[in-house]
């Protein structure tokens, strides 16, 4: 099997995997948010950089070659996601005490995982109102980090194409394609795939809000660079 | 309260914040009594001080959110070596922030004027009172802060090792599971 080298170790490759499957499949944790292993790669979020023979890359759409030198965990890394990270958390309104999806919410467990303490950037409050127009489901745009899975497992797995992304840049926002623009007046429903997928608080579901207590939250036990496997939300 | 030589001087305020975080900072329970060796007491809500004298460290917690905010926050800034930001409200503005969205106004004849149950509604306007601002701010958008302690509240645990770390002038670190931010 041909191998590369990720923090002096040698990690095997099927030819055709990009550096983050490959680095999964060792059981090796490469933080990041717009991944995820059931879609293909979308390589906006950026948080998934490494440094591959001194350049950045992000490693869920690098393929993986022979004799790659990639470094994943050094603090030249880790500084550079702390900041991605930070750009999100301003951007939108990410009040953790206040949020359900706290203790379960991909966002805060990688930006706790990379170090941050808290943005350094000036915070943004963006005016964003909530639909709570579907009986089963809630959208908090407040939250939203524009990662496109939902996009990806509406359009892909449910073949209903019920959300989008819309504007450009900053003004990017997530859509849902129905005539008025809400959740409620789609063909959405509680079991698509798209309603598990969001990886922070922005689709969630409605009668059962912080039903788990803190400490048996999904990260609070077992961080996420340990839960190897892309959780189950 | 002299100062006493030899011992590090702290301060501490709650701006717009709910006190958990100072609650926070009592739950260090019988660990208190290593600190009082160490450490006196200036301004703070524990000791009643109203005035802040020269202090080795400031901690904040809260939000800024009206005038009286601004002032004791640059008070703080002034007179302390080292100041610590502590707790969401004041890193990111956390809850109070969340009135953001909405215009000072409504969020005035939301309270003053529209609530339920008033029996004269009235938007205060005595001259004593602090003016609100528009907009809650954290406080790293009003003066520079030294080190930030997240959580909501931090942890006992997490403010023990940072005020300890920062008294014996060790840089403050954490491990990955003492950093949280609710």
């Amino acid at each position: 099997m041909p191998t590369f080298t990720l923090d002096q170790q040698t990690i095997e490759y099927n030819p055709g995997d990009t550096i983050m499957e490959a680095a999964s499949r060792a059981g090796i944790y490469i933080p990041h948010l717009c991944y995820h292993p059931e879609f293909t790669p979308h390589g906006s979020c950026r948080v998934c950089v490494v440094s591959v023979n001194g350049r950045y890359v992000s490693s869920c759409t690098t393929p993986a070659s022979e004799n790659l030198d990639v470094t994943n965990i050094s603090e030249a890394v880790q500084q550079h996601r702390k900041q991605l990270l930070e750009m999100l958390f301003v951007e939108g309104n990410h009040v953790c005490p206040a949020c359900e999806k706290s203790g379960a919410c991909t966002l805060q467990s990688v930006a706790e995982f990379c170090g941050m303490l808290s943005p350094t950037f000036s915070f943004q409050y963006p005016n964003r109102p909530v639909d709570a127009s579907h009986p089963d489901y809630m959208l908090d745009y407040n939250r939203c980090i524009n990662c496109e899975l939902c996009v990806r497992a509406s359009r892909d797995v449910d073949g209903k194409s019920i959300f989008g992304l819309s504007g450009r840049g900053h003004e990017a926002h997530l859509v849902v394609n129905s005539e008025d623009g809400l959740l409620g007046s789609s063909n959405f429903d509680k079991n698509d795939r798209a309603a598990s997928i969001c990886p922070v608080g922005v689709i969630l579901p409605k009668h059962q809000g912080f039903n788990k207590p803190i400490g048996k939250r999904l990260f609070d036990e077992t961080p996420i660079n340990e839960q190897m496997v892309e959780p189950q939300r | 309260m002299n100062n006493t030589p030899g011992k590090i001087r702290i301060a501490t305020t709650s701006l717009a914040g709910c006190f958990g975080c100072h609650m926070s900072i009592l739950d260090i329970d019988e660990k208190i009594i290593d600190l009082v060796e160490l450490v006196e007491f200036d301004r703070t809500p524990l000791t009643d001080i109203k005035e802040i004298g020269e202090c080795d460290i400031g901690i904040i917690e809260g939000a800024v959110a009206n005038s009286e905010n601004v002032e004791v926050l640059q008070e703080f800034r002034k007179h302390c070596k080292t100041v610590v930001a502590i707790g969401a409200c004041a890193l990111n503005g956390g809850i109070p922030a969340m009135r953001n969205h909405y215009s000072l106004e409504e969020c005035l004849k939301e309270s003053y004027v529209d609530g339920m149950g008033l029996d004269k509604p009235l938007i205060p306007s005595d001259p004593e009172l602090p003016m609100i601002l528009n907009e809650v701010h954290p406080v790293q958008d009003v003066v520079k802060v030294d080190y930030v302690l997240p959580g909501c509240p931090p942890t006992a645990d997490m403010i023990w090792d940072a005020l300890t770390a920062l008294i014996e002038g060790r840089e403050p670190s954490f491990s990955l599971d003492e950093v949280r931010y609710d």
